[in-house]
């Protein structure tokens, strides 16, 4: 695109022509408020916090909605431009910030770092009351209507993951997000709406107490597991370049905040890769139920049982990483240990709300247990770190509890593609007897919200697809429906770039924030010995002396999972 | 191309007779002039704001000077398609004549449907309109891009209002008198619509109906929102604005909290809740008024200028007009 110069402050800078120059601020640091702006999504101006002075005109403009061009010039912090800017902020903010005492995000909030940066005080004003009740998604997230401020930007990301739950409600001040009637659509719970929400009213279901409460108990031995992603995010919480890699230094953390056991939800993904894998070989030589589609997404599994039950058949009977790991410690390792399972408390760390809906699913019980029990987002995650004091960037890395041991293959769970890669590395062996040497299938990488491939498997040529949303995986069934041998494998995550980007995630999540996350996981792929699920030799203690012992409906309750036809909120 | 027609209503000066101004025969050369096969005509009937009631007399009285004017806007354009955008309460008292006459026009191969619009401020804004057509939130869209290039659907859209759309065709039949509808309310004698010359001011045309108050008076000029407030010294020589609305009130008999807390109430209501400074604006400033017994000015005018200086739209954008109007030409505080 053309570059052309944009004059902020009296000091000049390129920008893409027709970018909005409130991008061009936000890329070269400078500080502009904003709350209905998001990099991704149409331009909405309705917040009107982000003025601007025309230095052409001397009028107050939006800076979201002027276009970079030549000759554009602004001017961020006259007098005129605090005053109104700061008289739109108290506006805007005065049902939010009434609600502050109340909320769970304590010091980690964007909302109460604009209110404390530019003196925001709501006092005078009154408390709109919105004619709305809080609405819950189930366990995963909700929508809280008193602190909505009208931005749309929920609205327009479940649109755009091709669900259409949320739509705008009322006018004058009872404008609010809220969701749809119509009982053909339901939430499918990835809780993108939470990561793209300015003032979480929608937010995840808040477990941190939970969490505090079981690591106060004596009597339960908690186990603290972490989802890739989290690994590669959880620094953004603490203001750290995007990308870093802060896996040892969570190790450290969990310690410090009391868990007894730092294991990995790695660990759960080696177990899945081999399960999927085998089953993947299994339907290719029997030409069953084929395409074979992932199911570790809890979201696009809500969305299959809801919009397309007539497709259940094609989902992986294996259950999700997380399921895997919390099942094997309440299983393996507690009679290893000569631990009562019972004592166990499994909390996930994830970049995901519809963990927290996964994790309550009545069917995935084993021995009347969950196999985990409480699921925290990143962002809660940083907001307990926080809380606790710790500081996370300048801890010193440590190594995870043995049983939690992982590969690489797990790593990149995260990514969209992931999951396909790592079955991939595993199935090869399974079908040819042989290990791959050149483990990466580039095809399956990228963040590309639809990549088609064609991979060989030793003799046999395998027909792919990677997607991420569910408008995406709507397109690839259609496909499908046209031709049922389109594909043999189809690999779908409901968020945008896959975990990485999730719904659980640091705010901002966006597209190019994504990306930069995502290479920090295949860069910690690469660095790994350990790189196919197969190999991991603590997965291979668990098949090898634990589940091949065992009668086949006691593995399946361990290993496996069933769908069924859901309705509306089930 | 009916260019000809374009050069009358140019040299008549027809402008837009919704509230804006904007000069007619620009408008019709924007339309005519963007790209696009698919084009659409919309009469604008939405008349949300209080004090306004001269679409409906003129839909009443000449729905089919009225019609024959959208036909037209649709000739010009060589389009067929076209809306009225008619507030749901009129549909109900004009809908029997009204499709009588649209359905003769369908029957020779326009489209000419009726839109029945739930009452409402905003929703004679043009673009809030353009989404309310669409079946989406009523409520404005960025500009530019301006209906004349993008508007419903995305393609060309001439919206003009009723009485535009009828000085039209009385351009077309070389009948146009240069008078425009007055809406007169309030305290006097002789309420409703009077079709009188367009140079009049206020206080000849108060005389001439018959309506000059022997008691000390002041004028809302435009709409009975967003019109501008004038003191009755200042009325010789003032031309009526806006839409065309004359609302006279009684000093004596006006208490200013209650009709201060009049437009806040309208306002509050109308907000169509898109931006910040407009919904929680207009909110604030009924609350603040309501809860005291004094009126207080200064906070009130810190809200309203910040209103007027950052809103969407110009709905928000013109709560100040009224009451800063009022409070510096009538009451005039020392």
């Amino acid at each position: 695109m053309n570059q052309v110069k944009v004059s902020i402050n009296g000091k000049e800078y390129f920008a893409p022509e027709g970018e909005s120059v409130l991008q061009t601020a936000i890329d070269n640091g400078i500080d502009i408020p904003h709350f209905c702006y998001h990099e991704d999504l149409p331009i909405g101006s309705s917040c009107r916090t982000c003025l601007v002075e025309d230095v052409k005109t001397g009028r107050i403009i939006t800076s979201c909605s002027i276009k970079a061009g030549e000759g554009v010039a602004i001017l961020t912090d006259t007098p005129k431009v605090k005053e109104l800017r700061l008289k739109n902020l108290e506006l805007l903010l005065a049902g939010h910030q009434k609600n502050c005492p109340r909320c769970q995000k304590g010091t980690s909030c964007r909302v109460a770092d604009e209110i404390g940066k530019y003196g925001v005080s709501t006092v005078k004003y009154w408390r709109p009351e919105i004619q709305e009740k809080l609405h819950k998604m189930s366990q995963a997230a909700l929508l809280d209507p008193q602190l909505c401020i009208a931005c749309n930007k929920c609205v327009e990301i479940c649109e755009k993951i091709g669900v259409g739950f949320l739509e705008m409600r009322g006018k004058n001040i009872q404008t609010h997000a809220t969701w749809t009637r119509k009982p053909e659509i339901d939430c499918i719970y990835c809780g993108q709406c939470t990561v793209h929400c300015p003032v979480a009213s929608a937010r995840e279901q808040n477990q941190i107490e939970d969490v505090e409460k079981a690591l106060a108990d004596k009597d339960k031995i908690v186990i603290a597991q972490m989802a890739p992603s989290v690994h590669a995010s959880i620094g953004e919480e603490f203001g750290l370049p995007i990308g870093t890699d802060m896996t040892g230094r969570v190790y450290t953390a969990f310690r410090k905040l009391g868990f007894d056991h730092v294991f990995d939800v790695n660990m759960g993904a080696d177990i899945t890769t081999v399960v999927e894998a085998a089953e993947l070989v299994e339907r290719i030589k029997e030409n069953k139920n084929l395409p074979m589609f992932t199911s570790c997404c809890p979201a696009w599994v809500k969305f299959m049982e809801f919009y397309h039950p007539e497709m259940l058949d094609h989902l992986t009977t294996s259950r999700s990483p997380q399921m895997h790991s919390g099942g094997a410690y309440k299983t393996w390792w507690a009679k290893k240990e000569g631990i009562d399972p019972q004592k166990i408390v499994v909390v996930s760390f994830m970049p995901c709300t519809s963990k927290k809906y996964e994790a309550r699913h009545e069917k995935l019980k084993i021995n009347g247990l969950w196999p985990v029990d409480h699921v925290l987002t990143t962002r809660e995650f940083g907001a307990l770190l926080k809380k606790h004091n710790i500081d996370l960037p300048n801890l010193e890395p440590s190594e995870v509890d043995a049983p939690g041991a992982y590969s690489g293959a797990a790593v990149i769970y995260g990514a969209s593609g992931g999951v396909m890669e790592s079955a991939l590395r595993t199935a090869y062996f399974d079908l040819t007897g042989k290990e791959l040497e050149k483990v990466e299938f580039e095809k399956v990488r990228g963040i590309e919200g639809v990549k088609r491939a064609e991979i060989m498997i030793g003799e046999r040529r395998l027909k792919v697809a990677v997607v991420s949303t569910a408008a995406n995986a709507e397109k690839i069934i259609q496909e499908i429906k046209n031709d049922p041998s389109a594909y043999d494998y189809v690999e779908v995550m409901a968020c945008p770039g896959g975990c990485i980007g999730g719904g659980g995630q640091p705010i901002p999540t966006t597209i190019n924030i994504v990306a930069k996350r995502t290479a920090s996981l295949y860069k910690t792929d690469a660095k790994m010995k350990l790189r196919k699920a197969h190999l991991n030799p603590v997965v291979r203690d668990f098949f090898d002396n634990y589940i091949a012992k065992l009668p086949v409906a006691a593995r399946e309750k361990i290993l496996n999972t069933s769908y069924s036809r859901k309705k509306k909120f089930q | 191309m009916n260019n000809d027609l374009v050069a009358k209503i140019e040299e008549a000066g027809l402008v837009g007779r919704g509230g804006a101004g904007y000069l007619t025969a620009k408008k019709w050369r924007e339309v005519a002039m963007a790209n696009g096969e698919k084009k659409f005509v919309i009469v604008n009937a939405s008349e949300g704001e209080t004090g306004l009631f001269k679409d409906f007399y003129i839909l009443k009285n000449h729905p089919e000077t009225v019609v024959k004017g959208v036909v037209l806007a649709l000739d010009h354009l060589h389009a067929k398609d076209a809306y009225f955008n008619l507030n749901k309460r009129y549909y109900r008292l004009l809908r029997f004549k009204l499709e009588h006459v649209i359905k003769e026009y369908n029957d020779k191969g326009y489209n000419i449907k009726i839109f029945v619009e739930e009452p409402s401020y905003i929703g004679g804004e043009e673009t809030a309109l353009l989404n309310a057509i669409e079946g989406k939130r009523t409520e404005p869209r960025s500009k530019p891009p301006y209906p004349s290039l993008a508007g419903l659907y995305g393609k060309p859209t001439l919206i003009n209002n009723v009485e535009t759309l009828y000085n039209v065709a009385c351009v077309a039949d070389g009948t146009f008198e240069h008078k425009r509808f007055y809406c007169l309310s309030g305290d006097l004698k002789h309420k409703g619509v009077n079709h009188m010359p367009d140079d009049w001011d206020i206080e000849k045309i108060l005389k001439e109906t018959d309506n000059y108050p022997d008691f000390d008076f002041f004028v809302q000029i435009g709409g009975g929102a967003s019109g501008t407030v004038c003191d009755q010294d200042q009325i010789k020589g003032k031309l009526a604005t806006g839409a065309g609305a004359i609302e006279i009130f009684d000093k004596k008999k006006t208490d200013p909290r209650k009709l201060v807390l009049r437009w806040l109430e309208f306002y509050q209501k109308e907000s169509c809740g898109k931006c910040a400074p407009c919904r929680a604006g207009t909110y604030q400033l009924y609350k603040m008024v309501k809860a005291q017994k004094d009126i207080p000015w200064k906070e009130m005018f810190e809200i309203l200028e910040t209103m007027e200086a950052t809103s969407f739209c110009a709905l928000g954008r013109s709560v100040a007009e009224p009451i800063r109007s009022y409070y510096s030409n009538v009451l005039k505080p020392s």
